[in-house]
């Protein structure tokens, strides 16, 4: 396929959610009203969220898988002349998998609301916001320009506050509230750094900016430093690395299933990519500075969120289902930031591989969380397990096997998709990039090595107390319901990725890997 | 011709002169007009002024070259007084168009209200804001100064039989008087010390001071921008504004918001970027500081309003509009150090997407006051399910002042004036700006977040009211707003492009 059609294609992937959004509002047309005016808007909903995942799909047949460094299917448009800022789209080998498990996810969660729309206000706004959703995910990973990649991060804000404080639960709106000031607050210092490498490098395209004796080669040093500092926070908010991290288990805990899966699976890559996209190659300088204190808050963060996942499951403390795996997200995500650490090809792409995993592991996770949810009324774990365990291999075998599947897939089980990334990043951090002082990383890769134990170790409680348990003694517990139909739908992707990518993780290295070297230049 | 009368007698540019000068006919024709129509045919007064207003903004095409001044000094032919280049019709656009919606948002209040004094007032008002970024010398500046705020008192006080209105106008009155005192005795100051008002010549003047008067010219370059800083609202001399927005009728409100800032800013970058060049390093610092100041008090002041209380509504928008004078006086800062051409250009692409949205936001906001009369911001509550249109509206006019998208252009905007601060290499600034771009949008998300919420008890107030129909002006002026605001969003390099063009 030649590039002309692919540049189309993209343009349309970033384009059509948006179309869909403004189509939702507007009276659907006479034909297609269908017997419920609900139920059309949600179908409306599948089917452009649909569409978009075709498209990648698509995008992804198409694009040359043998130069997957080279941004291909590339629009550049003069948009602000004034500001310098381009309208400037392309897919790399980072950035493809990344806008294909978004179009995913979206249309997994577009289908699973059709039949099971969360509790809340009417469905037009749902699907609309959805939709903003979705495009503002897709924008960030394809676009090329600094402002605009701004733009894109910002654009999921709004969305993503109404999903959880008007169709969330428990505590959403205080939630809600907390994750936009907090991502805001990180997002507009991000702004004076990405302004700041504007300014002084005279471009704010990053193709230009990331070549090795480009526009960023004048950057001076201390320049490099203040926009790292600037940028990392905001993106380590999004991320989120320990400290940054405490709005996300309240807002996971309150968004809708499918705001939780999608905050999990798509938004919190944003930070991750843009640290990879933007920072590494940008300002390497700044980066082999701040690097081993990225590598020590990312290995706390995998500590503390092991060890707060620990306490929650414990019985008798009360934890609820939900909030565990969001702070099993904040370790998972510090795997992410340490393979980002070491500045090695190795460990880069053991982190954009965990990054997928980590979307596509969690993205089961919650759907499957949620639909217990459904079930029980509540997801508190000492209230489904009841004194033995909530014996959910006994009274609904397949969600049981299900849920004991993703729970090891996501402790890294060999052979599944969670194990490679994190191997990779702590195998990169075992051997960091010259430069960087080798007895601090093998120290980090000691305790990140440790957190895994601890991850297997509350992930197993978890399995034990809901999957397993006495049959007889929680027979007073409402009658479960197995998997449904439309269910298996939305989760058999996933759990058939996961698979794929713990099989043949070459699948995915293959793409990154040219990408990242590229990216990191001639170290 | 003799000699004696070509140094008499000049011919004036009455093109170039059209804008303000069309604004002030209109007027004087809805005054004459009001004494002979009949009572039942007031409206057509608002006809007048809506034409003469439309006019006056028509009349700007044929300047669009920007190189026509009127005025000039006989003897040196650069010092002009009336200079129309792109910055005066930048200006100029924003001014009229701000006072075209705020006529058609008043257009429905004019049973209440005297209506050929209310036109006069506006139009008299308009041309005063018109005439002011034109002028380049200070008489005229601070002439046209005082045509913009004289009638706006009046205005403010117009409402009939409302006691907050009169003591609103009251307040205004006093501290704006005071201004003006100071700005005259600092341009006195400073015409002793360089011998001049032209600007340029007073830049000059300023260079070569004479070193005995050169704590005067200091002196009097303060209290003049003293004195602008107050018009804009600048805080510390803030504290009329939130007292006189809720105090004025809602349009007026959005007039002085929009229009009246635009004439205190126009007049406060002639002021700094032109005449006091050379004291840069003294108001650039200065007015740093000001615009810190004034968009922490703006913003944490509007975080802290009840929602319950009465007239809230008016008044967060009337502390929501200190803060973005905090936003616009950014630039300004910034030209002392940098590029000032470029950092005018921004504070006038801030300026204008501000004009828009914040008119519009007044607009949802009287088309609320005409059920609700109290304008309580939980009178907001579940405005979309009564009006989907005006709502979605609000929402997107709160998005683009908070700088969100949707909002692209509000974005946009603030990525302007922050790229205008780390250019200057004001970080502390941008840092600043940042926190209260965060604090800004708690209190503009709740208010987003309010309209969708479903009302708790929509039937009984709805069935009290009765149903009423909206006004067209009224909805013609928010859709007009809005439009321009979707069109600034997907092509910001309307107004963005004065950021890369010289105006002065």
């Amino acid at each position: 396929m030649n590039d002309t059609v692919l540049q189309y294609v993209l343009a349309a992937v970033v384009v059509l959610p948006l179309l869909g959004a403004v189509g939702a509002l507007l009276p659907p047309p006479p034909g297609l009203k269908g017997k419920d005016p609900d139920q059309a808007l949600l179908r409306h909903g599948v089917t452009v969220t649909g569409l978009v995942f075709a498209l990648t799909v698509v995008l992804a047949a198409g694009f040359d898988h043998g130069s997957p460094a080279t941004m291909q299917a590339t629009t550049d448009i003069n948009w602000i002349p004034a500001l310098g800022i381009h309208l400037h789209l392309g897919v790399d080998g980072i950035s493809l998998p990344l806008l294909v498990l978004t179009a995913l996810l979206t249309f997994l969660c577009a289908l699973y609301s059709y039949f099971k729309m969360p509790a809340g206000p009417s469905p037009k706004a749902f699907v609309a916001l959805l939709l903003v959703l979705e495009s503002g995910t897709l924008a960030t990973f394809a676009v090329l320009d600094l402002v605009l990649f701004f733009l894109a991060f910002e654009t999921v804000l709004i969305p993503m506050y109404f999903l959880i404080a008007r169709w969330g639960g428990e505590n959403r709106e205080k939630s809600a509230l907390r994750f936009i000031l907090y991502t805001l607050l990180g997002s507009v210092v991000m702004l004076l750094g990405l302004l700041l490498i504007g300014v002084k490098a005279g471009t704010f395209d990053m193709v230009a900016l990331a070549t090795d004796s480009g526009p960023a080669a004048a950057l001076s040093h201390s320049t490099q430093l203040i926009a790292v500092l600037a940028i990392g926070i905001g993106l380590a908010v999004k991320a989120p690395m320990w400290p940054l991290h405490s709005w996300l288990p309240d807002a996971h805990t309150a968004a809708p299933t499918v705001g939780s899966v999608l905050l999990a699976g798509v938004l919190l890559k944003m930070g991750t990519y843009g640290i990879v996209r933007i920072l590494l190659p940008i300002a390497p300088d700044g980066m082999r500075t701040f690097a081993p204190y990225l590598a020590a808050f990312a290995v706390v963060g995998i500590i503390y969120g092991s060890l707060a996942c620990l306490a929650l499951a414990r019985s008798g403390a009360g934890g609820d289902l939900k909030r565990l795996i969001a702070y099993s997200s904040v370790g998972h995500m510090g795997f992410v930031l340490l393979g980002i650490a070491t500045l090695t090809p190795t460990g880069v792409n053991g982190a954009l591989f965990a990054n997928i995993a980590h979307g596509l592991i969690t993205g089961l996770l919650f759907f499957l969380v949620g639909a217990l949810k459904d079930r029980y009324g509540t997801t508190d774990l000492d209230g489904l397990a009841g004194r033995t365990g909530a014996a959910l291999y006994g009274r609904a075998p397949r969600m049981g096997g299900l849920l004991a599947f993703a729970a090891v897939a996501s402790l890294g089980l060999p052979g599944l998709a969670g194990f490679w990334g994190e191997m990779l990043a702590m195998f990169g951090s075992f051997r960091p990039a010259a430069g960087l002082d080798r007895g601090a990383y093998l120290t980090f890769t000691a305790i990140a090595a440790f957190g895994t134990l601890l991850t297997a170790a509350y992930l197993l409680v978890v399995v034990r107390r809901v999957c397993m348990g006495d049959r007889e003694t929680v027979t007073g517990g409402p009658e479960l319901a197995d998997v449904r139909g439309y269910e298996f739908a939305a989760w058999t992707p996933l759990a058939a990725l996961t698979v794929l990518a713990g099989l043949w993780p070459a699948v995915l290295l293959g793409l990154t890997d040219p990408a990242v070297r590229s990216l990191l230049g001639g170290s | 011709m003799s000699p004696l009368a070509t140094s008499v007698i000049q011919s004036v540019d009455w093109a170039a002169i059209a804008p303000p000068a069309i604004a002030a006919v209109a007027a004087l024709v809805v005054l004459v007009a009001d004494l002979f129509l009949p009572e039942g045919r007031k409206q057509v007064l608002a006809w007048i002024t809506a034409g003469g207003l439309v006019l006056a903004g028509l009349s700007l095409l044929p300047l669009l070259d920007g190189d026509r001044t009127t005025f000039c000094l006989v003897g040196s032919p650069r010092e002009c007084s009336y200079v129309a280049d792109h910055f005066t019709l930048v200006v100029q656009l924003l001014v009229l168009a701000g006072a075209l919606v705020a006529a058609l948002l008043s257009i429905h209040l004019m049973d209440r209200m005297p209506a050929g004094e209310f036109w006069f007032l506006l139009l008299s008002s308009a041309a005063g804001a018109a005439l002011l970024p034109a002028s380049r010398d200070l008489a005229t500046l601070v002439i046209a100064l005082e045509v913009t705020t004289l009638p706006s008192f009046a205005l403010v006080g117009l409402r009939r039989g409302d006691r907050l209105s009169g003591e609103a106008a009251l307040k205004f009155f006093l501290t704006s008087v005071a201004a003006t005192a100071v700005t005259l005795l600092g341009v006195s100051f400073v015409y002793a010390a360089t011998g001049t008002l032209h600007l340029s010549a007073v830049a000059r003047g300023l260079d070569a001071v004479d070193p005995r008067l050169d704590t005067l010219a200091a002196a009097g370059a303060a209290l003049t921008v003293v004195g602008f800083a107050f018009k804009l609202a600048v805080a510390p001399f803030h504290f009329w504004v939130p007292d006189t927005y809720t105090g004025a009728p809602l349009p007026v409100a959005g007039y002085l918001s929009v229009v009246g800032k635009a004439a205190g800013f126009s007049g406060l970058i002639l002021v700094t970027v032109v005449a006091f060049e050379p004291y840069a390093y003294v108001w650039g610092p200065a007015v740093a500081v000001l615009a810190a100041l004034t968009m922490t008090v703006g913003n944490v002041a509007a975080l802290r309003q009840r929602p319950g209380q009465s007239r809230s509504a008016v008044r967060l928008l009337a502390w929501s509009s200190i803060g973005q004078a905090g936003y616009l006086l950014v630039p300004v800062a910034a030209a002392a150090y940098a590029d000032p051409e470029r950092q005018v250009g921004i504070t006038l692409a801030y300026a204008l997407m501000y004009g828009a949205v914040n008119l519009g936001a007044f607009g949802v906001a009287a088309l609320v006051g005409r059920t609700a009369s109290g304008n309580r911001l939980t009178d907001y509550r579940g405005l979309y399910a009564r009006h989907p249109f005006a709502a979605l509206a609000m929402a997107f006019f709160l998005l683009c002042l908070a700088g969100l998208p949707p909002g692209v252009i509000g974005l946009f905007a603030k990525v302007a004036v922050f790229s205008s601060a780390v250019d200057a290499g004001l970080g502390w600034l941008a840092a600043v700006m940042a926190v209260n771009v965060v604090i800004a949008l708690v209190y503009y998300l709740r208010w987003t977040a309010l309209l969708f919420i479903r009302a708790e008890a929509p039937a009984a107030d709805a069935a009290a009211a009765g149903p009423t129909r909206t006004p067209a002006p009224l909805m013609a002026a928010i859709a007009l707003t809005a439009v321009v605001g979707v069109a600034l969003s997907g092509a910001p390099q309307l107004v963005l492009r004065f950021a890369s063009s010289t105006l002065l």
